[in-house]
C-alpha cells in the first residue's frame, strides 16, 4: 500500500444545451496495481458522488468502462495506472466521437444505429424445421469471419478513428467489421444487402486505413483489414457487373 | 464522402498513373542533367504523338484522381457537403483538366 | 478534449499521403501554367527554367519529387492491402515505401545539382 497520491483530472458536464464541459481535479490515493477504473470509482465513492461513469464486469469482458485516458481510448478496468501516469497525473475523458450524456457517460445510440445501418445483423434463411447448417471451420471465409466475431461493441475503435470524427456519415470500423464477418458467414444470406449497405456515402470506401482501430482494439481484432476486405469485395462486384 | 463508383474511379486512375509517374520521374531525372531549357523540352515533345498521348492520358487521369482526392479532404477537413461538395469536386476536376490539356497542347502541337 | 495519441506508424502514413496529395494538387496548376508559356510566352518559360538552377528551387523540386514518390508508393501499398489478399506487415511496407521515395528523390537531387 502506498501513501502517495496521484492527480486525476476528469471531464465533467455534458456539453448539451449550450453548457460547456469542464474538468475537475482530484487527489486520489495511489495503490499497487490500481487500474483507471479503480481511480474513477474511488473518486465517485470518496470525493464526488455526483460523478457519472459506466462499468459492469470490471474484468475486461464487457467493454462498458471504455473511456479516453490521456487521449487514448481504453478499457479502464484493464489499464493499470502505472502505465498511463505522466508526471504522476492522468486525464480521463468520455469516449470521443459520441455525444456526451454526462461526465464520462456517452450516448451509444449512434454507434449501434450505424451497426444496423451497415447490415450488421444476421440475415438467416433457415427455420427450426431445417437441419443445422454445416460449417467448414477450416475454410478461408470462416477464418476471415472468426477474426472479427469477438467484437463486444465497446466503441474503442470508433473513438480512435479520425475519419469517424471528420465524416459524420461514416459507419465506422466496428460496424463495418461486423458486416465483413457476416459476408463471410455461410449461414448469412444477405450478401447483396450487406454489400449495398457498405457502398453508400458512409460506407467502407471512406476508410483511409490509418489503422488506429486495429492498434487500439482491446480484443486485438483488425477492423482495418476487414474494411479492406469489404473494399475488395465491393470492387469485385463492381467489375463483375460491368463485364 | 466516397461511394463505390467514386472509389473505383479513384483507384483505377491511380493504377493508370503508376507507370505514367514512373515514366515522368525517369524523364525528369534524365532531362535536368546539364540544365533545363525550353528548347530541350520542346525538342523532345513538339509534334510527338507519343508524348501527346502520354501526357494527355496523364492529365485526364490526374484530373479525376485529384478531384476525388480533394473531395475527401474538402469534406473531412473543410466540412463541405451536399451540393457544395459536388460542385467543388467538379470544379477542381475541370480546372485541372483545362489547365493540363492546355499545357499538353502547348508543348506538343501548338 | 485531447486528441488520441497518433504516434503509430500507419497514422503517419495516412497523414503523409494526404499532405502529399494536397500539395501536389496545389502545385499542378502552377506547373501546367508554366508549361503553357511554351505557346504563349516562350521567353518567359526560359526565364522560369533558368530560375530552376537556384539552390532553393532545387530543394523545392526535391521536396516535390519526394512527395510524388511518397504518394505513389504509399498508394500502391494501400492498393496491395485492399485488392490483393495480403495481410499485415503493413508497417514494414509503409517504411519501405517511404524509404524508396527518399531514394528516388535523392537520385533526382544528385542529378540536379
Amino acid at each position: 500500500m502506498s501513501l502517495n497520491t496521484i492527480t486525476v483530472t476528469i471531464q465533467r458536464g455534458s456539453g448539451a444545451n449550450g453548457e460547456q464541459t469542464h474538468t475537475d481535479t482530484f487527489d486520489v490515493p495511489s495503490y499497487t496495481s490500481q487500474t483507471v477504473l479503480d481511480v474513477v470509482s474511488w473518486v465517485q465513492q470518496n470525493a464526488d458522488p455526483t460523478l457519472s461513469y459506466r462499468f459492469a464486469c470490471r474484468v475486461g469482458m464487457c467493454g462498458s468502462c471504455a473511456m479516453m485516458v490521456n487521449g487514448v481510448p481504453r478499457w479502464t478496468c484493464r489499464t493499470h495506472m502505472s502505465k498511463v501516469l505522466v508526471n504522476n497525473a492522468v486525464m480521463i475523458e468520455p469516449l470521443r466521437n459520441l455525444p456526451v450524456i454526462k461526465d464520462l457517460v456517452v450516448d451509444m445510440d449512434p454507434f449501434f444505429d450505424k451497426w444496423v445501418a451497415a447490415e450488421g445483423v444476421h440475415h438467416g434463411a433457415l427455420s427450426r424445421e431445417d437441419p443445422i447448417a454445416s460449417i467448414d471451420t477450416s475454410s478461408d471465409s470462416r477464418t476471415q469471419a472468426n477474426a472479427g466475431i469477438e467484437c463486444i461493441n465497446c466503441s474503442v475503435c470508433y473513438s480512435a478513428c479520425d475519419t469517424v470524427t471528420a465524416n459524420e456519415d461514416y459507419l465506422g470500423p466496428a460496424a463495418l467489421q461486423r458486416a465483413w464477418t457476416l459476408l463471410n458467414d455461410v449461414k448469412d444470406e444477405g450478401r447483396k444487402t450487406i454489400l449495398d449497405a457498405v457502398s453508400g456515402s458512409g460506407g467502407c470506401h471512406n476508410c483511409h486505413s490509418m489503422g488506429s482501430c486495429t492498434v487500439y482494439c482491446p480484443n486485438e481484432l483488425d477492423p482495418m483489414s476487414a474494411i479492406a476486405g469489404l473494399k475488395r469485395e465491393t470492387a469485385k462486384r463492381f467489375f463483375a457487373r460491368r463485364k | 464522402m466516397l461511394n463505390l463508383p467514386l472509389y473505383v474511379a479513384q483507384r483505377i486512375t491511380a493504377l493508370l498513373m503508376a507507370p505514367l509517374v514512373v515514366g515522368h520521374l525517369a524523364v525528369m531525372i534524365y532531362a535536368i542533367q546539364g540544365g533545363l531549357d525550353s528548347a530541350e523540352i520542346l525538342g523532345r515533345t513538339q509534334g510527338s504523338l507519343v508524348w501527346f498521348l502520354f501526357y494527355g492520358t496523364f492529365v485526364i487521369a490526374v484530373s479525376i484522381h485529384g478531384a476525388i482526392g480533394l473531395r475527401s479532404v474538402a469534406h473531412e477537413w473543410g466540412g463541405l457537403k451536399g451540393i457544395l461538395l459536388e460542385l467543388f469536386m467538379w470544379l477542381v476536376g475541370l480546372a485541372l483538366f483545362l489547365l493540363g490539356a492546355r499545357a499538353v497542347w502547348a508543348v506538343t502541337y501548338a | 478534449m485531447k486528441a488520441p495519441a497518433r504516434s503509430q506508424p500507419l497514422w503517419f502514413a495516412y497523414m503523409l499521403h494526404r499532405v502529399s496529395g494536397v500539395t501536389l494538387a496545389l502545385f499542378l496548376p502552377l506547373h501546367f501554367w508554366i508549361l503553357s508559356l511554351a505557346m504563349t510566352e516562350p521567353l518567359r518559360l526560359d526565364g522560369f527554367l533558368l530560375l530552376t538552377e537556384a539552390g532553393a528551387i532545387k530543394l523545392a523540386e526535391f521536396g516535390l519529387v519526394f512527395l510524388l514518390a511518397v504518394h505513389l508508393f504509399g498508394g500502391l501499398r494501400l492498393m496491395a492491402m485492399e485488392w490483393l489478399p495480403w495481410s499485415a506487415s503493413q508497417k514494414t511496407l509503409a517504411a519501405g515505401a517511404t524509404a524508396l521515395s527518399l531514394l528516388i528523390a535523392g537520385l533526382f537531387l544528385l542529378r540536379a545539382i
